[in-house]
């Protein structure tokens, strides 16, 4: 029983962090119709800076601020420099971008980091809760991780549904060219959402570097399972769906605990792989299909 | 003042709008008449600044608008509903009425304004724009047009899918807006007819270029044009 | 009145020459074979004066462009992406493992290499065959980044971390005792690699690729106008996935072993760089990539070399070199290097028969 409880608790942590890194793949997906396949890539990099701050500052908090910053200019810088001019062409084009920005950020943070695994502090207790007479897996660390990747959202929400800007960023999203006849600037409505949508990926990227079970010694090939697995729960969820991209990523965090814990790890990327392919084969739209084509 | 000089646009391997010269006097409305193919949408798109010209101005009280980015067209006073309305069916009545008004923040028009002119429209404030009928959608994205407060309305086949009734208030509303708001209306429609019926001039394109520019009274008494470009 | 329209002007007539050529020109198959031999026989010549070394990077170069041949057909003749090409290399490297470590002679093999890597591509096509853009590329990344595992959840039967080893194909003795390995392999290399070639000219020139290409640019069109889409998607999958295959088959033999560290996504990513850089559905374009694929690590340690580059940078070089080549391409050169040749011919010819447009007016 108390298996069940852990494999549940450290699903629900895993499952945050691959809420985060969903919701980095749907608000580019909505805003720009592209999969940002370098996204691990990038919150590689940015869990790099954020390690080196730490190192050079001894705060883990202004590591944690660099992060969000460096992932806020990266977002911007790739949308405006790299996807600008291959949005709205042949949907190949930007998949091959990406895939060659991946490429070009690991082997970037293979020359400056290096291959040798690191290790990333945390920023709260990494020892389990005692309820009871027994020590649960979920730890301090892990309350801190649902509750900031909960805070995002909520904060994304808000910021989506009742705010000018958001209202903006979802016009340009749904119907860009009449959104620029309303006087929507929608190329900087799409250079904010790239933006946003980083600052999400960074967020899961230094979240999941410090978490057990895997502290996961830190190089830059090491996100990439973390890539698949938000890709996995943003289409659970629909991808056109920031709620569903959180609901997604719980699911799927706690299908993979239970993979995890009952039939080993090694197991766990195919089983991703699995529940995606059963997904795109049953109901490809997703769980919370907004199913609306997009329409210019 | 909207002055259009000159326009030439192409399309692909099509010159689809060629030397056409236009003007749009404040408060007046001038229709832009012709067969399906004769340019009237590539016109207003070139206006509005959704296709670059191959050469002409476009100028409003002498600023030049030409080759401008869209939204910043849209900044100078000039709105344009596309064909079919242009609704974002995904956001409600009143989220599609707001977003128009960002950009011109305390200046633009309340939406208690727009649904004080339909009223239909208030009942279904915060249902998605999905749920609005035909009617419904047009007086929605012409709503939502006079939000930013133009000084020039580009509509596209307003008349387009709507029932005669309706086709005829919607024109009676574009009319009471020229005049009492000043606007000043290039309207693009197939409904020569309802279009010519509210209209200060009449423009008839063919294969991109301006074969008249005339009261309506003319056009209507010259059985040719009428028969060759104007259906009736 | 003369028509002075280029395009109008049938280019001058040459010999005798040009009758067997318009024999020739219309019959595909007659075409392909005449291809193949020619330039089997330039690739005889060419392992004959060169060393084992270059042999050596001969047959590398013929297993890459089994795999990227299959690639670029699917992605240009049939529009779809797959990342995963990388996998499907595995599983023709596994199967020639498993069965030449039981005794099996080449030919069947290759051959076994091949059916398997077939059948397993048909189920894939078919799920392939329902994803667009996107999805199909995240659900081939997954694969490449899933199929992997297999090997480590099976670790008797797939050899585990260090893969299956086997012994190399000996040259028959009637090349003589002293016939390099080298060049034998190669052989076998670029003989399964002209059999891609001649299989693939065949079916892009075809009625066939006509249909798939048909499909690639109007799906909802192409099924009004009675094809089945669904089910040339999934045929053009399974091929691609058998040149995929066979090239993996060939890899096993060049490198003698089969194990799991050289299948990652890297490998999946090289490959979709290599038909990018080409030019996306042209098998031209595929020997370019091949080209690249060979030549491009070595280029970029020697680059690194020059220059005292620390071992980290020289590491990494040829990854970035790829992603910024990548990248670049998409911006500046979206139809590859193989569309670039295109494109300078097409303005070549079409100077030169305005030039003679031009002088036979005159007359």
């Amino acid at each position: 029983m108390t298996r069940f409880l852990d494999l549940t608790l450290s699903g629900i942590s895993t499952g945050a962090v691959y809420a985060a890194v969903a919701l980095a793949l749907v608000l580019i997906w909505r805003a720009t119709r592209v999969v940002n396949f370098a996204q691990g890539a990038m919150l590689m990099i940015t869990t790099f800076i954020a390690l080196a701050v730490i190192n050079a500052t001894g705060s883990y908090w202004l590591g944690f601020v660099a992060a969000l910053l460096s992932g806020l200019v990266l977002g911007a810088v790739v949308e405006r420099v790299l996807i600008r001019p291959v949005e709205g062409g042949p949907p190949l084009n930007p998949v091959i971008v990406t895939l060659g920005l991946y490429t070009l950020l690991v082997a970037v943070g293979g020359m400056i980091w290096g291959n040798t695994p690191r290790s990333f502090p945390a920023p709260f207790s990494l020892r389990g809760y005692r309820v009871g007479g027994t020590t649960l897996l979920f730890t301090p660390n892990d309350t801190f991780i649902v509750l900031i990747v909960l805070a995002l959202a909520l904060g994304l929400a808000v910021l989506f549904r009742a705010t000018p800007i958001g209202l903006q960023m979802r016009a340009a999203a749904f119907r860009p060219e009449v959104a620029r006849l309303l006087g929507v600037r929608v190329g900087r409505m799409f250079t904010l959402g790239w933006a946003l949508a980083a600052v999400a990926g960074a967020l899961a990227g230094v979240l999941v570097a410090a978490a057990p079970p895997s502290p996961t010694p830190l190089s830059p090939n090491a996100f990439d399972p973390i890539l698949i697995s938000g890709f996995v729960a943003a289409v659970l969820g629909g991808l056109d769906s920031p709620p569903g991209a959180v609901i997604g990523g719980l699911v799927l965090g706690l299908a993979l605990s239970y993979v995890s814990g009952y039939e080993g790890s090694t197991l766990v990327p195919l089983a991703a792989l699995a529940i995606l392919v059963i997904v795109l084969m049953v109901r490809p739209t997703g769980l919370f299909a907004a199913t609306r084509e997009r329409r210019v | 003042m909207l002055t259009v000089e000159g326009l030439t646009t192409d399309y692909g391997a099509v010159r689809a709008v060629d030397g056409v010269s236009v003007q749009v006097g404040e408060g007046t409305i001038t229709a832009v008449l012709g067969a399906n193919g004769a340019g009237k949408t590539t016109l207003l798109r070139t206006i509005s600044g959704l296709v670059r010209p191959r050469a002409g101005r476009v100028s409003l009280d002498g600023d030049e608008l030409t080759r401008l980015p869209v939204e910043e067209i849209v900044r100078c006073g000039v709105a344009h509903v596309p064909e079919g309305g242009g609704v974002i069916s995904e956001l409600t009545v009143e989220e599609n009425l707001r977003v128009a008004a960002v950009w011109r923040r305390g200046q633009a028009a309340r939406p208690d304004e727009i649904y004080d002119l339909f009223p239909r429209l208030r009942e279904r404030r915060t249902q998605p724009a999905s749920r609005l009928s035909g009617g419904e959608r047009q007086m929605l994205s012409i709503g939502r047009a006079l939000v930013a407060r133009p000084r020039i309305l580009l509509l596209d086949e307003p008349s387009l899918g709507l029932a005669p009734l309706l086709v005829a208030q919607i024109m009676g509303f574009i009319r009471r807006f020229a005049d009492s708001l000043g606007i000043g209306v290039l309207l693009v429609e197939q409904n020569a007819r309802s279009a010519l019926s509210v209209a200060n001039r009449g423009v008839v394109l063919n294969l991109g270029r301006v074969v008249a520019d005339q009261e309506p009274h003319q056009l209507a008494a010259d059985e040719r044009l009428r028969h060759a470009y104007l259906g009736f | 009145m003369t028509s002075t329209d280029p395009a109008l002007r049938e280019p001058a007539p040459g010999r005798a020459t040009s009758a067997v050529r318009r024999a020739v020109g219309e019959n595909t198959l007659l075409r392909s074979l005449v291809l193949v031999i020619v330039v089997g026989v330039a690739l005889l010549l060419l392992s004959d004066v060169v060393t084992t070394y270059r042999d050596l990077q001969l047959s590398y170069g013929a297993y890459y462009f089994c795999a990227l041949a299959g690639l670029t057909m699917l992605a240009g003749t049939s529009g779809q992406i797959s990342l995963g090409h990388g996998a499907l290399m595995a599983v023709g490297a596994y199967t020639v493992a498993k069965l030449r470590n039981t005794g099996w002679p080449l030919v069947p093999e290759l051959a076994a290499a091949v059916v398997v890597t077939l059948i397993v591509g048909i189920p894939m096509g078919a799920a392939a065959s329902r994803l667009r853009g996107p999805y199909l590329a995240g659900a081939t990344l997954a694969l490449a980044v899933g199929l992997p595992a297999l090997a480590d959840k099976f670790p008797s039967f797939f050899g585990g971390e260090n893969g299956l080893s086997v012994n190399p194909s000996t040259p028959p003795a009637s090349l003589g005792a002293n016939f390099p390995l080298e060049r034998w392999e190669a052989w076998i290399a670029c003989a399964g690699a002209l059999i891609v070639l001649f299989a693939l000219y065949n079916l892009m020139h075809s009625g066939l690729g006509r249909s798939m290409r048909a499909v690639r640019d109007d799906e909802i069109a192409a099924g009004l106008a009675g094809l089945r889409v669904g089910r040339m998607q999934t045929l053009a999958f399974a091929i691609s996935a058998a040149c995929a295959g066979l090239g993996g088959g060939v890899f096993t033999l060049v490198y003698q072993s089969a194990a799991p560290g050289s299948f990652q996504l890297q490998l999946s990513l090289y490959l979709l760089a290599g038909v990018v850089i080409g030019g996306l559905g042209s098998l031209v374009g595929a020997v370019w990539g091949a080209a690249l694929l060979v030549f491009l690590p070595n280029w970029s340690t020697d680059l690194a070399n020059s220059f005292s580059l620390s071992t980290n940078v020289s590491h990494n070089l040829p990854l970035a070199i790829y992603g910024v080549v990548l990248i670049a391409v998409m911006l500046v050169w979206p139809s590859g290097i193989q569309g670039g040749v295109r494109a300078l011919s097409r303005s070549r010819s079409r100077r030169l028969r305005g030039a003679g447009a031009r002088s036979s007016a005159q007359t």
